[in-house]
């Protein structure tokens, strides 16, 4: 396999092949993801093929798992464990912040935690509750840990292999309504770093900055925006934490007009610290306040309103007609 | 007064006599009942004993141990220098030297008999009271000051010793230990794991699902439990219902209670189970009944929750008087050990407080070291502007004509 149109959930199974033919410390650990291949089926086929050692189906206890991916981190493993929705790593939490996050400068960098956490994340697919949260901004505000999220096949591919790599943990969210969405992966290209951001579509108007799920939306808008005559450039994050804010600041400072969009909740979000750090390196350039597109300071509605929550091409429109009214 | 005076002292005639009558394992006096509520008529259960409080040798049906003076000795050894250091460690904090310190004082059996019993490819996860574990593995004793004095948040290597960090957050360590006894499953080793963990630990959940997934693992860990009745202010009774070793039990693994104060048992006992992890014969629960005799911290004041009374009880049952008096009573030890010993202690005992007044503070920038393994960008990012920041007093001194 070299290059080919794969389902971003196939993507991540892929690499996930990848890494446990590559590196024989690499260890599958979650919740039904043997037998069953997880829930989204991500995992599929790979306990078959790798057996139940190294594909492991752990009891229901996400604390549990997490924890006992730092033992067995310590010992010389990478672990990859899956949570098997957003919802429900808060059990692991602690395992996460006081634990994992920290435990390399505890030891005056002795020892390192080569610790992969998979999270799908986000709404879109008629859930019930606890199933359709983005809670990276939970994430991202600890130190010691780094937070990523593909918006496509390839990146899922190649970003999970670099995560795997990585001697630090890593929390990888899987921007779950996307994984039946197609695009090309190519096994054998370099990839770019992991943490750098990538301008997906080139414009001089506006830059919207999105991640994850919302590169879509985000390139819908760009598209609809166009036909009104209005240049808007994309930037895809890929990286929550660190954030890429060199290649921010390099678009904004070309079209002095930023729009940050995520799903998770505006307040203290991800789109929060980048107005802020974006408007201290590029005031001057600014034409206009940054604006935040995401979700409200209210729980994830029941799904029959999750269309109405979430930021759409509507409303990512608004607010770049917000921006540019300035 | 050394330590070495205070191991050696009489026992308090109020807890002596009586207590000393009726010492079969774990039969209770009226004054510790008294002391505490009563627990719906339930009897304390067995505690594996193999040296009374009065320094006798008694055997148990499941667990013996064989001895030589010189290794008696050494265990002695290792409990008074324990107990100096943590005498040294308590001065420290009250001179200022050191922020906290969680003193082991009454537990130096439980740590010193465990930590003996590992073998040096096995691996040992502490809370931050094991002291005598770290003493046990080898670790550097200064190194465990570090991070009471603030200059560190953890500070050693614990690929060195097989003893990884000090962990605060009750009952975390469990799950970590566990974890890497699945390594070591994966990886064929015949090494095993200890997990320790204290009474107040065992509410947590952290603790309950190290226990299930080493029991669904077959994971070769020890659960090391030492009981010694406090969780800060919060007795046994306000903890839990059941003898914390009989939930192993409800995992599917054997679970024993030891005199926690008794070397020579627990010693026996974490042998025994260390060599059942070998064999692959999976987890085991050891529970240490013991005692805290001093404060939860330096910073508690036990003064507020337990009485005198129930300290005196567990004077009464010293685990390094007792095994004093039973190596004096064999003849396996004379008053020149003692006082070698003594003199030893001192010196040991100096020189821990010239270690800790000569730590030196970090450097401020290590504020921004060891964040990340592989580096991070902003962590780059926000060193050089307080490294520019810093910079710039420097550069107002010269102005000011410095």
């Amino acid at each position: 396999m070299a290059v080919q149109k794969l389902p971003l959930a196939k993507a991540i199974n892929e690499s996930l092949r990848t890494a446990l033919e590559n590196d024989p410390k690499v260890v599958l650990m979650g919740e039904d993801i043997g037998k069953l291949g997880g829930v989204f089926r991500v995992t599929d086929g790979l306990q078959k093929d790798f057996g139940e050692d190294r594909v492991i189906d752990t009891p229901l206890a996400e604390s549990g798992i997490v924890g006992t991916a730092i033992g067995l981190a310590l010992r010389g493993y990478r672990p990859v464990v899956e949570i098997q929705f957003d919802g429900f790593v808060f059990p692991a939490y602690d395992q996460i912040v006081t634990q994992l996050a920290k435990m390399h400068a505890r030891s005056l960098g002795k020892v390192k935690l080569p610790v992969v956490i998979r999270i799908p994340y986000g709404g879109g697919i008629g859930a019930v509750e606890h199933h359709s949260e983005s809670p990276e901004a939970l994430f991202a505000h600890v130190a010691g840990l780094k937070v990523i999220s593909p918006s496509n096949s390839q990146d899922a591919y190649w970003m999970l292999q670099q995560a795997i790599q990585s001697d630090d943990p890593v929390i990888y969210f899987e921007p779950k309504r996307r994984y039946w969405d197609k695009s090309e992966v190519d096994t054998e290209t370099i990839p770019a770093p992991l943490h750098s951001a990538r301008t997906v579509r080139e414009g001089s108007d506006l830059t919207l900055v999105a991640y994850g799920p919302m590169v879509k939306v985000c390139l819908e808008a760009a598209a609809a925006a166009e036909e009104e005559g209005k240049s808007l450039e994309v930037l895809d994050l890929r990286s929550m934490s660190p954030i890429d804010f060199d290649a921010i600041q390099a678009s904004v400072e070309k079209t002095g007009r930023l729009v940050v969009v995520h799903e998770a909740p505006v307040f203290y979000g991800a789109g929060a610290e980048i107005a802020a750090r974006i408007t201290e390196r590029s005031f001057y350039h600014l034409e206009s306040p940054v604006l935040r597109v995401g979700g409200f300071h209210a729980p994830y509605p029941p799904a029959r309103l999750e269309e109405e929550y979430l930021p759409g091409l509507d409303r990512v429109l608004d607010a770049v007609d917000r921006s540019l009214a300035y | 007064m050394t330590v070495e005076s205070t191991a050696a002292r009489t026992p308090r005639r109020t807890s002596g006599g009586k207590r000393a009558a009726s010492s079969k394992a774990g039969t209770k006096t009226a004054k510790t009942a008294a002391a505490k509520p009563a627990k719906a008529g339930a009897a304390e259960p067995e505690l594996v004993q193999l040296l009374t409080p009065e320094g006798q040798r008694v055997e148990h049906p499941d667990y013996s141990i064989d001895l030589s003076a010189d290794e008696l000795r050494g265990l002695y050894k290792d409990m008074v220098l324990t107990r100096q250091f943590d005498a040294e460690a308590i001065a420290l904090q009250r001179q200022g030297e050191l922020g906290l310190w969680p003193s082991l004082l009454g537990q130096e059996a439980a740590q010193i008999g465990s930590g003996r019993a590992t073998r040096e490819d096995d691996y040992v996860f502490p809370t931050y009271r094991e002291h005598g574990v770290a003493w046990c593995r080898g670790v550097e004793p200064k190194k465990l000051l570090g991070m009471f004095r603030g200059v560190n948040n953890g500070g050693w290597d614990p690929n060195t010793n097989n003893f990884h960090l000090y962990t605060i957050v009750i009952g975390s360590q469990a799950l970590h230990a566990t974890g890497y006894a699945m390594g070591v499953t994966k990886d064929g080793a015949d090494s095993a794991v200890v997990a320790y963990f204290g009474d107040g630990a065992s509410s947590q959940g952290d603790v309950m699902e190290g226990f299930n997934f080493a029991a669904v693992y077959n994971a070769p860990v020890v659960f090391f439990c030492q009981n010694n009745q406090w969780a800060i202010s919060e007795s046994n009774e306000k903890q839990f219902r059941v003898p914390l070793f009989q939930r192993a039990q409800g995992f599917g693994f054997p679970g024993v209670r030891v005199d926690g104060n008794d070397v020579l048992a627990v010693l026996a006992v974490t042998r025994a189970a260390l060599d059942r992890a070998r064999r692959g014969e999976g987890p085991m629960l050891i529970e240490a009944f013991t005692y805290r005799m001093g404060a939860h911290t330096t910073s508690d004041d036990p003064t507020k929750y337990r009485r005198d009374e129930e300290r005196e009880a567990w004077e009464a049952k010293d685990p390094i008087l007792r095994l004093r008096t039973y190596l004096l009573a064999e003849g396996m030890a004379d008053e020149a050990f003692f006082a070698d010993l003594e003199k030893e202690s001192e010196d040991f005992g100096k020189q821990v407080r010239e270690a800790v007044r000569s730590m030196p503070d970090p450097d401020m920038m290590a504020i921004f070291e060891n964040v990340y393994a592989d580096g991070s960008a902003l962590v780059d990012e926000e060193r050089a502007q307080f490294a520019a920041y810093q910079a710039s007093f420097a550069d107002a001194g010269h102005g000011e004509g410095k």
